[in-house]
């Protein structure tokens, strides 16, 4: 049976799916303009963000209003809940792309430190993670969530890799402090763009199976230690 | 066959000291709260020729609020009302196999007591139903029935009652007025003390609320939140978000079957069953 306001859901999904999408796409132009140094590219990232932003407000205002007039229960109020944790972690996934993209404005005006080759390695891995995770809100797949949760460990692992390689261009070489600490920043960036996947994964398993997975082995079995450093 | 005489008495009674249907409550006896108190077995239940609950097996805690929803004609209130054989007042119907037991005693039993049944196990109407007598008299009614004439006993049983019903202040400066002078909420709580007053173990509910406003509703609703440490309660409602709000488990029936018996977080939260994830959500029923 159609309820009258079952199209007010509807909204609700697709808008997050473009908040999905708006944010993907933040994060691999802010790092397409760091590697090719394109300006233009890096400010219209920052000025996207905006859209993000208000995208987040607004889900924020239908998930209050749906839960208030329309009392959801079962799928439809995890679907709720759920939608609101994942536009907060999609609206930092902007945050994190308008910081690599004003960092490589920066980076830009020098000569790079080195070819850069871990760094979009790295944020390839955390955009499939994120595209994953999306996937899942849109077919329920919780088993590929899972997987999600599971490649963050290898994400972290590249980023320590960074930050050691980097301490060392630093102690051999002051005069590359500055560039090596941008980098550094934009690999930490990735890092929790990584993180923010892996959460918005761990919300699509709690819609698809009513289980919380958050801080459990299971998200944890057979990864490598995720211990972040920084 | 025949059977020994099951009383449905507590085991205090001095009159028939029988098989105990019931403990007293706060005995030492008493089983832990959570202990199924409703045993119910592959019951089959038939209006004259029409089946109305296909194999129902369920069990019911004690000293829980066990909702029972599910669309009109579903069986819920058919069911309830075999908890204490109030079916049997209706020509043509029949528990046709399986077994409905309390405290493990088949009520069914030829030599059950009814009367004593259903002393123990209590009823309220969806729409109160208070007796044209005074507030005073209604609750007394069934002590009066027992032969209780002992006037201090009864101003107790009253005022317990009442105050075990959130009526009292309201009402303790006009006892002898009529019940039917109460508002349509108080003379529901009328009801509900009028029930606890011959000290049941069971309360059923069946649709206790839908002729109150929101008030009263939530009146009796907090009600049931502190009856429930005294008695179990089964109550019969419409209103989803009730049992939500009430109970501690929810059975959802379709078309005289029992869908899915879970704790009512469960239900609302993640149901198993796609039909009740649909009729709690509002989608169909």
């Amino acid at each position: 049976m159609k309820r009258f306001f079952d199209a007010e859901l509807e909204t609700f999904r697709s808008r997050l799916i473009l908040m999905g999408e708006t944010a993907i796409r933040q994060v691999r132009d802010a790092v397409k303009a760091l590697v090719e140094a394109d300006i233009g590219l890096a400010d219209r990232v920052i000025a996207a963000d905006d859209e993000l932003d208000m995208l987040e407000v607004q889900i924020d205002d239908e998930a209050v209003r749906y839960m208030n007039l329309r009392a959801p229960v079962a799928t439809e109020l995890r679907m709720v809940i759920v939608g609101m944790k994942a536009s907060h972690d999609l609206e930092r996934v902007g945050d994190e792309a308008t910081s690599i993209a004003k960092r490589s404005v920066r980076l830009s005006a020098e000569p790079p430190l080195k070819p850069y080759v871990d760094i979009p390695r790295m944020a390839g891995m955390a955009l499939e993670m994120l595209r994953d995770a999306l996937d899942c809100f849109l077919n329920g797949d919780s088993e590929k969530a899972l997987s999600v949760c599971r490649r963050d460990a290898e994400v972290d692992q590249i980023n320590k890799q960074l930050y050691r390689e980097l301490t060392s261009y630093m102690i051999e070489k002051p005069g590359t402090i500055s560039r090596a600490l941008e980098l550094m920043f934009i690999s930490k960036s990735i890092e929790r763009i990584a993180d923010h996947a892996t959460n918005i994964a761990e919300e699509m398993i709690y819609l698809a199976k009513g289980k919380v997975v958050r801080h459990t082995d299971e998200v944890k079995k057979s990864s490598i230690s995720s211990t972040s450093q920084h | 066959m025949t059977h020994e005489p099951v009383s449905m008495e507590t085991p205090t009674s001095p009159t028939r000291p029988n098989i105990p249907l019931a403990s007293v409550p706060g005995s030492a006896s008493m089983p832990a709260v959570g202990t199924t108190l409703i045993d119910i077995q592959n019951v089959d239940f038939y209006y004259s020729a029409s089946k109305a609950l296909h194999g129902i097996t369920l069990q019911i805690p004690e000293k829980q609020v066990t909702a029972f929803i599910g669309p009109s004609g579903c069986g819920k209130s058919t069911l309830l009302r075999c908890f204490n054989r109030m079916n049997d007042l209706i020509d043509g119907t029949r528990v046709d196999s399986g077994s409905i037991r309390i405290r493990g005693v088949d009520i069914y039993r030829r030599d059950v007591d009814v009367i004593e049944l259903r002393k123990r196990v209590g009823m309220v109407f969806q729409k109160s139903n208070p007796f044209p007598k005074s507030i005073y008299e209604n609750i007394i009614y069934g002590l009066r029935l027992q032969g209780v004439k002992d006037k201090s006993r009864l101003d107790e049983v009253v005022e317990k009652s009442l105050r075990g019903a959130a009526l009292w202040d309201e009402v303790k400066d006009r006892l002898h007025t009529s019940g039917l002078s109460l508002s349509g909420g108080q003379q529901q709580r009328l009801c509900i003390a009028r029930t606890i007053a011959v000290e049941p173990e069971i309360i059923l509910m069946d649709e206790p609320c839908s002729a109150l406003d929101p008030i009263a509703t939530a009146k009796v609703e907090e009600l049931i939140h502190e009856l429930k440490m005294k008695y179990t309660i089964v109550i019969v409602t419409h209103n989803m978000q009730q049992a939500a709000r009430c109970s501690d488990r929810t059975a959802f029936f379709y078309l005289g079957k029992l869908i899915e018996y879970s704790p009512t977080r469960t239900i609302f939260m993640n149901p198993e069953n796609p039909q009740t994830e649909a009729y709690v959500s509002g989608r169909f029923g």
